[in-house]
C-alpha cells in the first residue's frame, strides 16, 4: 500500500474444480487482496480455506483439465495479468521474477542430482550462467543461507542433509535469481520447533537484505506475529480479515479470527476448557472459562510404572558386522491415575518408540513397565492380551489409522469382539452407537466408511474405538498434530472431558510444546532417547533446568507479543 | 449440544454412504471406454456359460457340411487349388482301375511299386462301398463362418473354443492367484525366515524358462483341460507372488494395522481381514491380466500340440489346423478362431485399464 502500483495485484480471483462426478466445487470465491514491493504478507486459514490454491493460481500451476478459473479474475504481477500470460513468458517468469518454496523439502528436491546441480539449474536457465560461474554462485548462495561447509555440501545428494538443510537448500534455490516475489507455501510445517525458528528468521533476514516481497501461507497464526506486515485471514475460500499486522492481532474484527487466536493453547494459561469457533460464531460474547490446575499430588495412584526402558534396532553392516542404534535410553517414569504425562521432543527424541514400546508394538531391549504392579514386558504374548485392552494408542495420522475398506460400525465392534465385551451382536452395537454420540459424533455415521470424514472426525472415531475397551491407559501418539487448529481445540477438549468423566491416565506424546502445557500434569523432555528433564508442568514450563528444555521453549513462536488481555 | 446438531444436519444433507467397491464402480460406469469393454468380455462369458452348459456349440463334432465350404458371405469364393469332388471321383473310378494307374501318382512305374497292388485292391473296395451307400442327405450348402476340413460348423467350434479357453484362463488365472496371494501375503508380511524360504523356492521356479517349463509338466502329465489348467497355474503365480509380497511388506506397517495389532486382532485377522481387503483392487487388475497371458499361452501350447486333448476343441488346437488349411486358401477357420481371439483379448486389456484407474487406492 505504500506503493502506487502494487507489485502483485489479485482481483476478484475465482477458482472453480471440476469433482469427478461432475459437480463443481468453489474452491475462491472471488478473492482481492495486494502485495506491495518489500512486504510481507502472511495468507492464514485452516485445510480448505483456499490458501493454497491462491498460491498455485499465481504460480499458475493448477491443473487445467479440472480447474477453471472464472473470467472477470485477474492476478496483476507488475500491471501484466498472469491469467493470460502464454507458456514462454511464464517460464521466464517462474523462478525469476516468482519463486516458491514448498512444505516438504525432502519431495520437492529430485534425490538423485547433488543440490548443487539443482541450484545450478536453475541459474543456468534463468540468468544464462556458464557452469563453473554458477557453481560459485550456488556456494555463495549455500552460504548465504546458512548451510554449514557450503563447499562440501554443495556435491552432497539431498537424503544427506537433513530436513533443515534440505528446506535451506530450498530457499537457496528460491533466491538463486533473486526475485521480487517469494511464495512461501508452509515452509517450516514439516520442520522441528527449533529449525523452524531458524527457517523463519533466515527467510525475514533474507526478505530486508533482497528487498523481496514474501507471501507467507501458513495454518499457524502464532508463527506470523514474528515478521510479517499484513495478514490475511481466509475461510472456506473467502477473505474473512484482511489488515496489517498490528491490527488482525489486538483488535480482530472478525469472529473467525477472535477465534482462530483463542483456539490455540498457551503458554500463559490454561482454562479448563479451550475455546472453539463455535464459541465466537455465537451471538452471545465468549467468556474465558476458569483456569485449571494441574500437577501431580503425593498421595496419586500410580498404574504405570515404568523403569529404566530401552530400546535398540540392530543392522547389519557388512557381512559380520552389526550397527546398534539405541533409540530410547533408559527411560523412566510414573503415570499416575487420571492424570497425563506428556512427552515433548522433535524428531528423533525417541518419544514415539517409547509409546509403542509399551503397546509392545515394538520388544523393548531391556526395562521394566510395572501396570498394575505386572511387568507387562515381561508377559507371555497370551498373558499380554488380556492387558492390551487396558492399555491403548491413539495415531498421529487418523487417515492412516483407520482400515478405509471397514465401515465405521465395523471399526468399533472388532475390537468388542476379540475381547468378548457385549453379549452378542445387538449389544455391542449398542455400545459402539453410545460410544458415537459420546464422541459427538451421530449414531448414523455407523454405517459410513472412514473417507467420508474430515481429520478431526476421524480422530474422533479412533478415540471411540480405543474407548469400546475400557481403557485404563491411553497414549496419545501426535494425537492432534495432524490437525487444524480450532479442530485441535475440539479433540483436546474431547479428551479431557473423556479424564474427567472415566478417570483415564495419558500418555501424551508431541513435539508441541503449547499443546503440552495445556494438557499435561507432568512433562517429560526427550533428546536422543534419554530423558534431559522431568518435572511437574508448571514447575518445568517456569523453571527449565536443561538448556535442551530452555532452547526448545524459546523456540516457540510467540505469536503477537501484545495479544493478552 | 450446538455441535451435535450442526453434525447432525450435515449427516442428513449428505448422500448415502458408499464404500470404495462402489465409488469404483461408479467411476468405471462414467468410463465409456472401459463399460464397452466390460460389456464385450460380459457378452464372452455368457457365451462361454452357454458353451459349458451345452446350450451353444455343442455340436461341433458333427459333420454338418461339405468340407471346407466359404462362410456364406464369401460362397462363391473359390480357393486357387483344384478341388476334388464327387465327380471327379466317380470319373476315376470308372476310368480302368489298374496297379499301373494307381502307381502312376506316386511317379513309379507298376513295377516298382511294391505297394500297386494293395493300392489297387483298396482303390476298388473304396469305389463298391461308395456305390452301396447313399450320399448324406443332411448336408448345409451354407454355414456363416464356413466348415472345417471334415465338415464341421467353425461358428461352432470356435463358441466350444472359446468356452474351452475361457475356461483355461479363467480358472489358471485364479488357481495363480490363489497360489501367489498366498505365498505372497505370508512372506511379505513375516518377513525373515518366511520370506528367505519362499523366495529361494520363487527364485528356483523362475529361473527355468516359463516355456521350458510348460511344456515338461504337460509332457509329463496326461493331456486334457484339468491338466492345461494345473501347468498355467503353476507356472504363473510368481508375478501375483511378487506383487502381494511388496503389498504385504508395505501394508504391514501401516498405522491401520498397527492398530489392528492393538487392539489385539491375531496375525490371521491382520493379513486376511485387514490388509488383503486394502489390496484386492490390485489383485482384481493382476486376475485380469493373467487372464489374457494364459488365453494366449492356452493357444501356444495348443498349437504346438501339448494342450487340449483330441476329442475337445480350443482356440489352440483350432489354430493348430490352420497352417495345412492355408496352404489349401481355406482361410475361414483362422479369421473366426483370430476374431474372436482378439476381441476378447483387446477388451480384456482395455477392461483391466480401466478398472486400474477406477480402482485407484488413493481415495481418500
Amino acid at each position: 500500500m505504500t506503493q502506487a502500483t502494487p507489485l502483485l495485484s489479485v482481483r476478484d480471483l475465482r477458482v472453480n474444480f471440476r469433482l469427478e462426478n461432475g459437480e463443481h466445487f468453489q474452491a475462491l470465491k472471488g478473492i482481492s487482496f495486494d502485495i506491495a514491493a518489500n512486504c510481507t504478507v502472511a495468507l492464514v486459514g485452516e485445510s480448505g480455506s483456499g490458501k493454497s490454491v491462491t498460491a498455485m493460481a499465481i504460480m499458475r500451476l493448477l491443473p487445467d483439465h479440472h480447474t477453471a478459473i472464472a473470467p472477470g479474475s485477474d492476478i496483476l504481477f507488475e500491471g501484466r495479468n498472469l491469467l493470460a500470460a502464454d507458456r514462454r513468458s511464464l517460464r521466464a517468469l517462474r523462478g525469476r521474477e516468482i519463486a516458491m518454496i514448498f512444505q516438504d523439502p525432502m519431495s520437492s528436491l529430485n534425490p538423485v542430482f547433488t543440490v548443487g546441480d539443482q541450484i545450478i539449474e536453475t541459474l543456468m536457465l534463468h540468468t544464462g550462467m556458464r557452469r563453473k560461474a554458477a557453481r560459485q554462485r550456488a556456494i555463495a548462495l549455500l552460504q548465504e543461507v546458512g548451510l554449514p561447509e557450503p563447499g562440501r555440501k554443495v556435491d552432497a545428494y539431498p537424503h544427506q542433509l537433513s530436513g533443515g538443510q534440505q528446506q535451506r537448500v530450498m530457499i537457496a534455490m528460491a533466491i538463486a535469481c533473486e526475485p521480487k516475489l517469494l511464495i512461501a507455501d508452509e515452509p517450516t510445517t514439516a520442520l522441528d520447533v527449533t529449525i523452524q525458528q531458524q527457517i523463519l528468521q533466515l527467510l525475514a533476514q533474507l526478505q530486508k537484505k533482497h528487498g523481496m516481497a514474501v507471501l507467507f501461507i501458513t495454518h499457524d497464526l502464532g508463527l506470523v506475529g514474528e515478521f510479517a506486515d499484513e495478514v490475511i485471514v481466509m475461510r472456506h475460500g473467502e477473505i474473512r480479515e484482511h489488515g496489517p499486522l498490528q491490527q488482525v492481532f489486538s483488535q480482530p474484527q472478525d469472529a473467525y479470527t477472535k477465534a482462530l487466536l483463542n483456539c490455540r493453547p498457551r503458554l500463559d494459561s490454561r482454562p479448563a476448557r479451550l475455546a472453539v469457533i463455535d464459541d465466537f460464531l455465537q451471538d452471545r460474547p465468549y467468556q474465558v472459562p476458569p483456569q485449571r490446575t494441574r500437577g501431580y499430588a503425593p498421595g496419586d495412584d500410580i498404574v504405570l510404572d515404568v523403569q529404566g526402558l530401552c530400546k535398540s534396532f540392530e543392522s547389519r553392516e557388512g557381512l559380520f558386522g552389526k550397527h546398534v542404534f539405541h533409540a530410547v535410553k533408559d527411560v523412566s517414569f510414573q503415570l499416575a491415575r487420571g492424570k497425563t504425562l506428556g512427552i515433548v521432543g522433535e524428531s528423533g527424541s525417541g518419544k514415539t518408540t517409547v509409546g509403542l514400546t509399551l503397546m509392545r508394538l515394538h520388544q523393548a531391549s531391556a526395562g521394566r513397565a510395572l501396570f498394575n504392579g505386572q511387568d507387562i514386558l515381561a508377559m507371555s504374548p497370551r498373558e499380554f492380551h488380556a492387558c492390551k485392552r487396558r492399555i491403548q494408542i491413539i495415531f498421529q495420522n487418523p487417515y492412516a489409522s483407520l482400515n478405509p475398506r471397514f465401515t465405521v460400525e465395523e471399526i468399533l465392534l472388532e475390537p468388542m469382539a476379540l475381547h468378548g465385551i457385549g453379549h452378542d451382536h445387538a449389544e455391542r452395537k449398542q455400545l459402539a452407537a453410545a460410544l458415537l454420540e459420546r464422541v459427538g459424533l451421530p449414531r448414523r455415521a455407523l454405517q459410513k466408511y472412514p473417507h467420508e470424514f474430515s481429520g478431526g472426525q476421524r480422530q474422533r472415531i479412533a478415540i471411540a474405538r480405543c474407548l469400546t475397551m475400557k481403557p485404563n491407559v491411553l497414549i496419545c501418539d501426535e494425537s492432534v498434530s495432524a490437525l487444524d487448529v480450532s479442530v485441535q481445540a475440539q479433540v483436546l477438549n474431547l479428551l479431557q472431558d473423556l479424564q474427567d468423566e472415566c478417570g483415564l491416565s495419558y500418555l501424551f506424546i508431541s513435539h508441541d510444546l503449547s499443546v503440552v502445557k495445556h494438557i499435561s500434569d507432568q512433562v517429560m523432555v526427550m533428546q536422543q532417547g534419554q530423558v534431559v528433564e522431568q518435572a511437574n508442568a508448571d514447575t518445568l514450563y517456569a523453571n527449565p533446568q536443561h538448556p535442551y528444555t530452555r532452547q526448545l521453549l524459546s523456540a516457540i513462536p510467540q505469536g503477537w507479543p501484545h495479544q493478552e488481555g | 449440544m450446538t455441535k451435535q446438531t450442526t453434525l447432525l444436519a450435515a449427516d442428513a444433507a449428505c448422500p448415502a454412504s458408499r464404500s470404495l467397491w462402489q465409488l469404483g464402480w461408479q467411476r468405471l460406469r462414467r468410463d465409456r471406454l472401459g463399460l464397452a469393454a466390460l460389456w464385450v468380455v460380459a457378452a464372452f462369458v455368457l457365451l462361454a456359460l452357454a458353451g459349458w452348459l451345452g446350450l451353444a456349440g455343442s455340436h461341433w463334432r458333427d459333420e454338418v457340411a461339405k468340407p471346407n465350404t466359404p462362410p456364406a458371405l464369401f460362397k462363391h469364393y473359390a480357393p486357387a487349388t483344384v478341388e476334388l469332388t464327387a465327380a471327379d471321383i466317380d470319373a476315376a473310378q470308372q476310368h480302368h482301375t489298374s496297379a499301373a494307374d494307381a502307381s502312376a501318382a506316386t511317379g513309379m512305374s507298376a513295377e516298382d511299386d511294391p505297394l500297386a497292388a494293395d493300392m489297387a485292391a483298396a482303390q476298388a473296395t473304396a469305389a463298391q462301398s461308395a456305390a452301396a451307400s447313399p450320399a448324406v442327405a443332411t448336408h448345409a450348402d451354407s454355414l456363416v463362418c464356413g466348415s472345417d476340413s471334415r465338415g464341421r460348423d467353425v461358428l461352432q467350434k470356435v463358441i466350444q473354443g472359446t468356452a474351452t479357453s475361457l475356461l483355461v484362463g479363467l480358472s489358471g488365472a485364479l488357481l495363480a492367484m490363489l497360489i501367489g496371494t498366498l505365498l505372497g501375503a505370508l512372506s511379505g508380511y513375516f518377513g525373515r525366515r518366511v520370506d528367505d524360504l519362499l523366495m529361494w523356492f520363487y527364485s528356483v521356479f523362475t529361473s527355468v524358462p516359463d516355456m521350458l517349463l510348460l511344456l515338461a509338466f504337460s509332457a509329463v502329465m496326461s493331456r486334457g483341460i484339468d491338466t492345461v489348467i494345473m501347468v498355467m497355474a503353476l507356472t504363473s503365480w510368481t508375478g501375483t507372488y511378487r506383487l502381494m509380497r511388496a503389498e504385504f511388506m508395505k501394508h504391514k506397517g501401516r498405522e491401520y494395522v498397527q492398530a489392528a495389532d492393538a487392539i489385539g486382532a491375531s496375525h490371521r485377522s491382520r493379513m486376511f481381514r485387514h490388509i488383503l481387503p486394502n489390496v484386492t483392487h490390485l489383485l482384481l487388475v493382476q486376475f485380469s491380466i493373467l487372464t489374457v497371458a494364459l488365453i494366449k499361452y492356452e493357444a501356444i501350447l495348443s498349437f504346438l500340440g501339448f494342450g487340449v486333448g483330441v476329442t475337445q476343441t480350443s482356440w489352440g488346437a483350432m489354430l493348430a489346423e490352420a497352417p495345412a488349411e492355408l496352404l489349401q486358401g481355406y482361410w475361414w477357420q483362422m479369421a473366426a478362431v483370430t476374431l474372436f481371439m482378439s476381441l476378447l483379448v483387446t477388451a480384456f486389456s482395455m477392461l483391466t485399464d480401466s478398472l486400474r484407474d477406477a480402482l485407484d487406492p488413493k481415495v481418500k
